[in-house]
């Protein structure tokens, strides 16, 4: 049996969001969850996995109010997690320039963005906590930028037509990283928050039905341990380095959620990944990782290519009319800051045409000729002055005088475990939050809302909701370490690395990770096809396949092994590839970041399929062939339309 | 390019360590140094040896994870992180050295790899607002000076690496220090703080082992983030500032 014979199962629904008018759900849902009395609440643990944005300002807000936390990272310090190298800003609909927007303009932007693929509910929470974000990472000490009167400076970013985005020059994820990972560094010196650094979590742990704890290896000894609680938290990421190249941290990695997924939480819209269109092309087959530029360089850049194919001359060299400046002429009145899916896409079909520039023709012009010309050099540097010394650092190129080269890269995942609007998964007491959720984004994320999101999820919306499941669950008595299930999933875990180091065969984990990465990135990247998702979910259970034949993987489980945690985090990747592939193949229409070929409007847009899709797909693990979930979603605020960036 | 590496191997914190050495060939001066690494490392798992161990995570300069000494600068010759440095900095046929931090705070746990918890003990003493999730009054009720918060923004934008550490004949942990507390106490936000926060993180840092600052300005010339040097003497006048106004404070 393969993953071609999944059945349909039975639909499934949020019971959690009240109805009603959507601005007051959130408030009803307040109203209506069971709290947990002060005294009462030390008395609970809950494990948080990650330190990112998510699981940072989770584990301090749930330590403030008084929970035991225990915390974990794969980091050496919880200030590394990946959300530090967010760049561009983050989304508030604060309007304070006075330029029409609202909560409203910002969740029906969201929306939108995402192609309506998303819940109404969880977006329009969204928008409305986003200004309270702000608030409280001013209170921190995030230093954003200001203007002269001293009062927070914003910008515009992809995708919208208002300036809402906060920013802290390029390092806008670095700097709110860092107010979360103080907060909980002051709730880990009041002894609230138990963080255990260079620990990975490898498997959950499952207690007559509920989820008590989790299986994790000390990264530095290899000593596997167990940790109970009564709730889990998972904030580990997305799962973009399925593809081997993605802009994600080399480390980042998709085992936390998919062993939650194998122990029962639905994972939902796998094959929702977002390609970022502006990042620095490749140089080789030795590239280790892309990295990407801010798309904030989209407001001021003008992004082209040759109007003739293989034309090779230097860009100066090039006349202005004999240059393709294609978004501002397929989109006029977006031009160069239509969503990233469209963005991507566009800057693919160019060069696919023949058309790209630099190395192996992938790669497209984004150039600040016109903005050093319009606002002076000096203005320049002042807004991308970082941005630009990165660019350099990594091409050898001057941006202020060569413009620079850009190629679309793995960036997000708008897909992950299912979660109702209290942000709970299919597992009771587990909960996803951040990026290893699939909730807000719908099929497309707009720039600056990654952020956003975390910090929602974290300061303000898990904090909240968590209580109600405290409160209901049954008193739970203590895990015993020598419960069945805590057993199996002890042996589990051992038995899988000690196989991984038994093998020793001839190939390295990179090698298969490689290969698994560009089969996704070919059949399951910008374009997909039917025809290409079933070669690849041909191809992948023959990786895997090979992979437990020919692994080699040095040393023991008993040391500091990189090479074994890689190995470990590729298993995993090759089973969730071989989902992510089934979701794009089952979901015949296009929509947001996933294109099917198929079906494409007669001018080349994504062409959505309403009547049959419009819901989210959550799929449950079986062992064999998985069960498909949908959830319908329902649109009673933003009316689904096709979209239009013309 | 053909290259001569030199590379401190040690099996874990209590082992003892020595310089082993590997020839690689191929490497592209477009390979960031541990794309180079990496090269090294796969040719070591085929043949049955250990790879190097070494630090690394994001690989775009960020996240501070990435830790080499490199011919003796932390970091290597260009003033950016290990991750961000690329072989074109170097000329075919070099031999190159790669030890790890080399500081009395920062043991080694293996290769390449140090343990810098002492850094995130030093931020949990105070290098933060005490302002609980909930508490935040309206965004714009406190305006910032603009030249402040571009104070506070160039010292926040440590990465907290530790090459200043590294750097440092003395091991001393000043300038990473001094960049939290200037980039709080110059704000509004942070006043409430001001002195607890210097005089507890000086004296963490103190009992963590770091040496004293005696102002080479190595740190400063190897701060891949550009902290300026001065951040030290800002410290230096906050803490005699805290010291003079503890007693006041009974």
């Amino acid at each position: 049996m393969t993953y071609l014979d999944y059945e349909i199962g039975a639909p499934i629904k949020d019971e959690k969001a009240p109805g009603g008018p959507v601005a007051e759900r959130w408030d009803r849902r307040r109203f209506e969850a069971k709290l947990v009395n002060p005294a009462n609440r030390r008395k609970h643990t809950v494990i948080v996995v990650g330190t990112g944005l998510a699981g940072g300002s989770a584990g301090a807000t749930l330590a403030e109010q008084g929970y035991r936390v225990v915390q974990f990272c794969y980091q050496d310090s919880p200030r590394r997690a990946h959300s530090i190298a967010a760049q561009g800003g983050i989304n508030a609909a604060k309007n304070y320039r006075n330029d029409g927007d609202s909560v409203h303009r910002l969740f029906y932007d969201t929306v939108k963005g995402g192609d309506f693929r998303a819940r109404e509910s969880n977006v329009h929470r969204l928008a409305q906590i986003s200004v309270e974000i702000i608030d409280q990472c001013v209170a921190q000490g995030v230093p954003f930028a200001r203007e002269y009167g001293g009062l927070l400076d914003t910008r515009s970013f992809g995708g919208v037509q208002v300036s809402r985005t906060f920013y802290a020059r390029g390092q806008t994820g670095q700097q709110l990283l860092l107010g979360a990972y103080q907060a909980l560094s002051r709730q880990i010196a009041a002894g609230n928050v138990e963080m255990h650094p260079r620990t990975e979590m490898l498997d959950l742990i499952v207690v007559d039905g509920r989820a008590r704890g989790i299986v994790a290896r000390d990264l530095i000894s290899g000593e596997i341990s167990t940790h109970f609680a009564d709730a889990v938290v998972l904030a580990s990421g997305g799962y973009g380095n399925v593809f081997y190249l993605s802009t994600n941290a080399m480390n980042s990695n998709a085992t936390a959620i998919w062993r939650a997924h194998r122990r029962g939480a639905y994972f939902a819209n796998p094959c929702f990944t977002q390609i970022h269109p502006t990042c620095i092309p490749r140089t080789g087959d030795h590239q280790s990782k892309l990295t990407l530029m801010s798309e904030s360089l989209r407001n001021d850049g003008r992004i082209w290519v040759p109007r003739a194919r293989g034309d090779r001359r230097p860009p100066h060299e090039i006349p202005e009319d004999e240059r393709d400046y294609y978004l501002e002429r397929i989109y006029p009145s977006f031009g160069n800051l239509v969503p990233r899916d469209i963005a991507s896409r566009a800057a693919k079909n160019v060069c696919d045409e023949g058309r790209g520039v630099g190395p192996g023709g992938q790669g497209v012009y984004l150039d600040f000729a016109d903005a050093i010309r319009r606002m002076g050099r000096k203005a320049v540097e002042e807004k991308y002055g970082n941005l630009f010394d990165m660019y350099e650092r990594i091409t050898a190129e001057n941006p202020y005088e060569v413009p620079m080269r850009i190629y679309p890269a793995v960036h997000y995942t708008m897909g992950g475990l299912w979660v109702d609007y209290d942000l709970q998964t299919t597992v009771p007491g587990l909960f996803a939050i951040g990026e290893a959720n699939f909730s807000d984004h719908g099929a497309n994320r707009l720039g600056a809302s990654a952020l956003m999101q975390g910090l929602a999820d974290g300061y303000f919306v898990l904090p909240s909701t968590i209580n109600d499941y405290l409160a209901r669950a049954p008193r739970s008595e203590p895990v015993a370490e020598d419960h069945p299930a805590v057993r199996e999933a002890v042996t589990g875990t051992r038995d899988r690395l000690a196989r991984l180091l038994a093998v020793d065969g001839d190939r390295t984990p990179d090698s298969f990770h490689r290969e698994v990465g560009e089969l996704m990135w070919e059949f399951c990247g910008m374009a997909r096809t039917e025809e290409g998702l079933r070669k690849a979910l041909d191809r992948i259970p023959r990786i895997r396949e090979e992979f437990w034949r020919r692994i080699k993987v040095p040393g023991t489980g008993e040391e500091f092994n990189q090479s074994l945690e890689k190995a470990n985090r590729i298993v995993d990747y090759l089973e969730l590839a071989e989902l992510m592939c089934l979701d794009a193949l089952h979901r015949s229409e296009s929509c947001g970041g996933h294109f099917r070929e198929e079906s494409q409007t007669p001018d080349g847009e994504a062409a959505r399929k309403d009547d049959e899709f419009a819901y989210a797909a959550a799929w449950e693990f079986t062992g064999g062939a998985p069960v498909l979930h949908k959830e319908d979603l329902v649109f009673e605020y933003v009316h689904p339309t096709q979209r239009s960036y013309a | 390019m053909k290259l001569t590496l030199r590379v401190w191997r040690q099996k874990n914190a209590d082992a003892p360590g020595a310089m082993a050495t590997y020839e690689v060939d191929g490497i592209s001066e477009d390979m960031s140094f541990l794309e180079m690494l990496d090269t090294l490392n796969e040719e070591l798992i085929l043949r049955g040896e250990d790879p190097v161990a070494f630090d690394h995570d994001c690989r775009e300069g960020i996240c501070g994870a990435c830790s080499l000494v490199i011919n003796g600068d932390a970091h290597g010759p260009e003033r950016t992180t290990s991750c961000q440095l690329h072989m074109r900095s170097f000329e075919d046929g070099d031999t190159i050295d790669v030890e790890p931090w080399r500081a009395a705070a920062f043991p080694v746990v293996r290769d390449l790899v140090v343990d810098r918890s002492a850094f995130d003990r030093i931020i949990q003493a105070g290098g933060y607002i005490s302002a609980p999730t909930g508490s935040a009054p309206e965004a714009h009720a406190t305006p910032v000076p603009k030249a402040d918060a571009d104070f506070a923004f160039e010292h926040a934008e440590c990465i907290g690496c530790g090459a200043c550490v590294a750097a440092c004949p003395n091991g001393s942990a000043m300038l990473f220090t001094s960049a939290k507390v200037n980039h709080l106490n110059v704000l509004p936000q942070g006043a409430p703080e001001r002195e607890t926060r210097v005089l507890d993180m000086v004296r963490v840092m103190d009992e963590e082992g770091f040496g004293g600052c005696t102002l080479t300005g190595e740190c400063a010339t190897a701060c891949p983030k550009g902290i300026p040097l001065p951040s030290i003497a800002a410290m230096n006048k906050e803490w005699l500032r805290a010291n003079r106004k503890a007693p006041r404070r009974g």
